[in-house]
């Protein structure tokens, strides 16, 4: 095949053994990759016990990876979420994905459960497992230097033993598959690391026509402030989103009960640079490389882990940020859940934690020591057990991340319909909302926004298909990446036949959800924000946001969706997009 | 979306683009709004079968009207199926415009899949949005400046080479007059500007509004900025020049902060100007003939054929303005990298197939009375080799 491999490898942990399956080219076409073909695979255990030898973890790269397609290669991880209890999956760099595609697979699954600790690791198409026992108290670093591993190496940290609900698997030692506590999975079944290193390349089905599109894609980059400007990401990271987010009064400070953080300009991604120096570091093959890293060799804050650590929790210790980002690496945990998690028990206690408070209550997460046994388990099932439900910030129990929905109407619905829990990058609406991209919307109003969320939803379940960096989409499109797909797999695709495969695979992602008792009960976002307004200045007008409007956008958008009205799929839609209604 | 879609029929007729009754926009959430009075089967259908949220058809004016009907002829009697406009901005966010030959609303819709508008040979344009009907407008603007822009580059060459032929003629002839020429302008930008910092916003909105009345930009985009006080104040990215009001970003020079996020594509292009010359005004505007003659380039031969957007071996002019390459943004054929070193003589420079940069020191009224004379000059030229 070009484009793909067509194989796929099965490891079952609990046997020790591997099997290779040859899919029809015709399952590719339909699910094209990374989280489309997890998620076809996932709907076949969908409702198993996340604990059960039965329930599968996937690593799936796309079709473009391996190629010299503008954002190259990215990987998805997907299970079932043990922090939400949703469809589980993450999108991560660094060069697990191009090396996973150089073994000569497509993807793994792996089933199972090793009866001790273990390691995978596949040099091209040979699979060898080994045992681990002394590994299970290291940090990521130590991992990386015990393996010493020429390849790519994904790896769980301590956290994901102690019952850490929002463990992270960390790729390369910091590239973050973050979010929904796959780390957790891993732990489960006894699953330390997993080392991948190949040789194969990836076919390509047509070299001319690859470069001009590639060129095309080129040319959007280079024409984009977001991406290559001088106040861009390629030279600041994400956290060049910060400065912005202030200005628009839409910055989650003290755990989402205001919106605006003082002098966020001693706090922005400059004054990190300026304190700590800067490194520049990315995705393999990738030339925007918003990978910022600290002189030290620490990685500095992203966006989200920048403005969580310090304003959501009121602090203004740059150091304990850089660090507290650095012990989550180490322990493999995520960020946003952690720092928002913390923030909730600080509201709770009404205690402003101070900075070597956020870090060693961190590491004593990590350990599994720590004297508040449930904020291992994020912050919903914390607040619950104090009997403060509501001041757990969380949609579907996943802690949100840094942009207030209360300022970006597009935001709240997407946090509300996202399929993994609160979650900015389902449908990405700070590209319009924020940044301008493809056009400027209007971030207080939800007029319009069901369609328009329901749209990014689809490209995004596309990009993470394609395994393309979701930043690339704020400077080209899918317009341009179909040309790069069908150049490379000779499967001739419009923007919008993919447009029509990423519907299909987001479907996919709610069918899975209403299996284990999703509704629409659960697309819904915490009452603070239609109760207390956030901090209006500056001429912007924060109110809490209207409850009606809410929910007849919501409405709207399972309408436009394919919903039934309490937001369950149906067989007729499930039909049309060639899904599983049931097992 | 009632407002969105009122806003952008009220400016597509401001534009110029159309006439009343000559188009119909929609935009879609749960269900479709439509304005405008021409009556066209199947346009809900494209909502149906497209991921979009708002729909443009247009039977664009004149000289639009005729320049779209005879390039898309030509194509097919080609045997091809796209126009291709060589200049900047078409070449980096439209690609190419596909052509069909009759309407149907099937054959339509396989093209918009692929592309953001397509031309129906004398029949009219359509045109489509993802997340705002501006979408359908800007694409709609730009399909009438690249072709303006393509029909009159291509009646320049084959002009000098003897081989135009009746109907070409015929359609110069009758669209040659439309743009007229442009009005005087008599230094009526305010002149205090750096007064303080809400005088320099106001003078940057102001400038970006005529530039738009005098019609020297596409699609109501380029960029303008002023500096003051260690910041660059310039306007927004995607935003359109008539309304700047709350569409200037402040970006200090020490990159102390990243509210340049937003800004323009061009703004690395604006601070090494800033730093590399005198001057405290930037206007940047694509003004049609100034576009079209940057591209009328007499070698033969020219091993770098193809490529002249971003490379080129000679040192080109016109009546001593400067033609340099240069891709937008940044990149290594970024034209921040071409336009700053010819402004350190020059208050003016050409973009190959794409606009004019011209500085000024003290206030708008320079730059702006620059920009109107290059372009004046360059529509002079044109007429010059053809009539
Ligand atoms: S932009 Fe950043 S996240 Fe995206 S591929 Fe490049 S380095 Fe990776
Ligand atoms: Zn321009």
């Amino acid at each position: 095949m070009n484009g793909w491999h067509g194989k796929i490898l099965h490891i079952n942990l609990t046997k020790k053994e591997s099997s290779i399956e040859r899919p029809d080219h015709e399952l590719y076409y339909k699910f094209i990759g990374g989280k489309g073909l997890s998620g076809y695979y996932l709907r076949k255990c969908a409702t198993k016990e996340i604990d059960s030898d039965g329930m599968a973890i996937l690593f799936f790269t796309g079709p473009l990876v391996g190629t010299t397609s503008p954002s190259p290669g990215r990987i998805n991880i997907t299970s079932i979420s043990p922090l939400t209890g949703t469809i589980g999956d993450t999108s991560v760099g660094g060069k697990f994905g191009s090396e996973l595609k150089k073994t000569g697979f497509d993807g793994i699954v792996i089933t199972g459960k090793s009866d001790e600790l273990c390691g995978i690791e596949i040099i091209d198409e040979k699979v060898s497992f080994k045992a681990c026992d002394e590994a299970r108290d290291l940090k990521i670093s130590e991992v990386l230097k015990k393996l010493s591993w020429q390849g790519s190496v994904a790896a769980v940290g301590p956290s994901a033993f102690n019952g850490v609900l929002y463990s992270n698997i960390m790729i390369d030692g910091h590239y973050a598959a973050g979010r929904n506590g796959l780390g957790f999975i891993c732990g489960i079944k006894n699953l330390k690391y997993l080392a991948v290193k190949g040789s194969k390349k990836t076919s390509i089905a047509d070299k001319t026509e690859l470069k001009k599109a590639r060129e095309d894609i080129l040319r959007l980059v280079s024409a984009s402030p977001v991406l290559m400007g001088d106040a861009g990401i390629s030279k600041f990271g994400t956290g060049a989103l910060f400065d912005l987010i202030s200005s628009r009064r839409m910055i989650p400070t003290m755990n989402f009960k205001e919106t605006s953080f003082e002098d966020p300009e001693k706090m922005n991604a400059f004054s990190y640079q300026k304190e700590f120096g800067v490194k520049h570091a990315g995705c393999q093959g990738c030339h925007v490389r918003c990978k910022k890293i600290a002189k030290d060799g620490r990685p500095l804050p992203e966006y989200e882990t920048m403005s969580h650590f310090s304003a959501l929790l009121l602090n203004r210790d740059k150091e304990s940020v850089v660090n507290a980002n650095f012990i989550c690496n180490e322990y493999g945990m995520d960020t946003i859940s952690a720092a928002a998690t913390l923030a909730c028990h600080s509201e709770l206690t009404g205690e402003i934690l101070k900075p070597e408070t956020i870090t060693n209550l961190l590491k004593d997460i990590g350990e599994g020591t720590c004297s508040e046994r449930l904020l291992s388990k994020g912050s919903y099932r914390y607040a619950k057990e104090k009997g403060k439900k509501d001041l757990s910030i969380t949609v579907k129990k996943q802690e949100l991340p840094a942009y207030d929905p209360r300022g970006a109407y597009g935001m709240a619905l997407s946090y509300a319909t996202s399929t993994r829990g609160g979650c900015h990058l389902r449908a990405y609406p700070v590209s319009h909302e924020i940044l301008r991209k493809p056009v400027a919307t209007d971030r207080f109003s939800f007029s319009g926004k069901a369609r328009i969320i329901k749209i990014a939803e689809d490209v995004n379940a596309m990009a993470d298909s394609l395994t393309i960096c979701k930043f690339f989409l704020f400077a080209a499109s899918l317009e341009e990446y179909s040309k790069i797909y069908s150049a490379v797999t000779g499967d001739k695709k419009s923007a919008q036949d993919l447009l029509d495969c990423g519907e299909r695979i987001f479907y996919n992602d709610r069918v899975i959800n209403s299996l284990n008792g999703f509704s629409k009960e659960e697309d819904d976002l915490p009452v603070r924000f239609f109760k207390e307004q956030g901090s209006s200045g500056n001429n912007i007008n924060v109110p809490p946001i209207d409850r009606e409007d809410f929910l007849e956008a919501r409405s709207k958008y399972y309408k436009v969706r394919g919903l039934s009205s309490e937001g369950m799929p149906t067989k007729e839609k499930v039909k049309e997009l060639g899904l599983v209604w049931k097992n | 979306m009632e407002k969105l879609i009122n806003k952008y029929a009220t400016k597509l007729l401001e534009a110029g683009l159309v006439d009343k009754d000559r188009f119909l926009i929609g935009g879609i959430d749960d269900d479709i709004l439509w304005e405008g009075l021409l009556e066209v089967k199947g346009l809900e259908e494209i909502f149906d079968k497209l991921s979009i949220n708002s729909l443009l058809f247009a039977k664009p004016k004149e000289p639009y009207g005729s320049i779209i009907n005879f390039l898309s002829k030509r194509v097919l009697e080609e045997n091809a199926d796209k126009i291709e406009p060589k200049d900047c901005e078409t070449r980096t966010f439209l690609h190419d415009l596909p052509v069909l030959n009759n309407y149907s609303t099937s054959e339509a819709i396989e093209v918009l899949k692929e592309r953001k508008c397509v031309i129906i040979d004398g029949f009219g344009v359509i045109t489509y949005g993802t997340v705002s009907p501006e979408q359908c407008f800007v694409t709609l603007s730009s399909v009438c400046f690249s072709t303006f822009v393509k029909f009159f580059s291509d009646y320049l060459k084959l002009k000098k080479e003897n081989r135009s032929d009746k109907e070409m003629e015929g359609v110069f002839n009758f669209v040659k007059n439309y743009k007229g020429s442009y009005p005087d302008f008599k230094n009526t930008l305010s002149k205090d500007i750096f007064e303080n910092e809400e005088s320099v916003y106001s003078a940057v909105a102001k400038a970006g509004k005529l530039t738009v009345e005098y019609g020297l930009v596409d699609s109501f985009f380029g960029n303008v900025s002023a500096f003051y006080n260690g910041n660059i104040y310039i306007s927004q990215t995607g935003s359109s020049l008539d309304e700047l009001d709350g569409y200037i970003d402040a970006c200090p020079f020490d990159g102390s902060t990243c509210t340049g996020l937003t800004a323009s594509s061009e703004l690395s292009a604006h601070m090494k100007i800033a730093s590399d010359t005198d001057c405290r005004t930037i206007l940047h505007g694509h003004p049609l003939f100034s576009v079209i003659m940057s591209m009328n380039c007499d070698k033969n031969d020219c091993e770098n054929e193809g490529s002249c957007f971003k490379i080129c071996p000679e040192k080109r002019e016109i009546s001593g303005i400067p033609i340099v390459p240069g891709e937008v943004g940044t990149g290594s054929f970024g034209l921040c990298n071409t336009v700053p070193p010819e402004l350190k003589n020059n208050n003016g420079v050409i973009v190959y197939g794409h606009g004019v940069f011209a500085t000024g020191e003290k206030d708008f009224n320079e730059p702006f009375k620059r920009l109107l004379e290059i372009e004046n000059r360059c529509m002079e030229e044109y007429f010059k080799l053809v009539l």
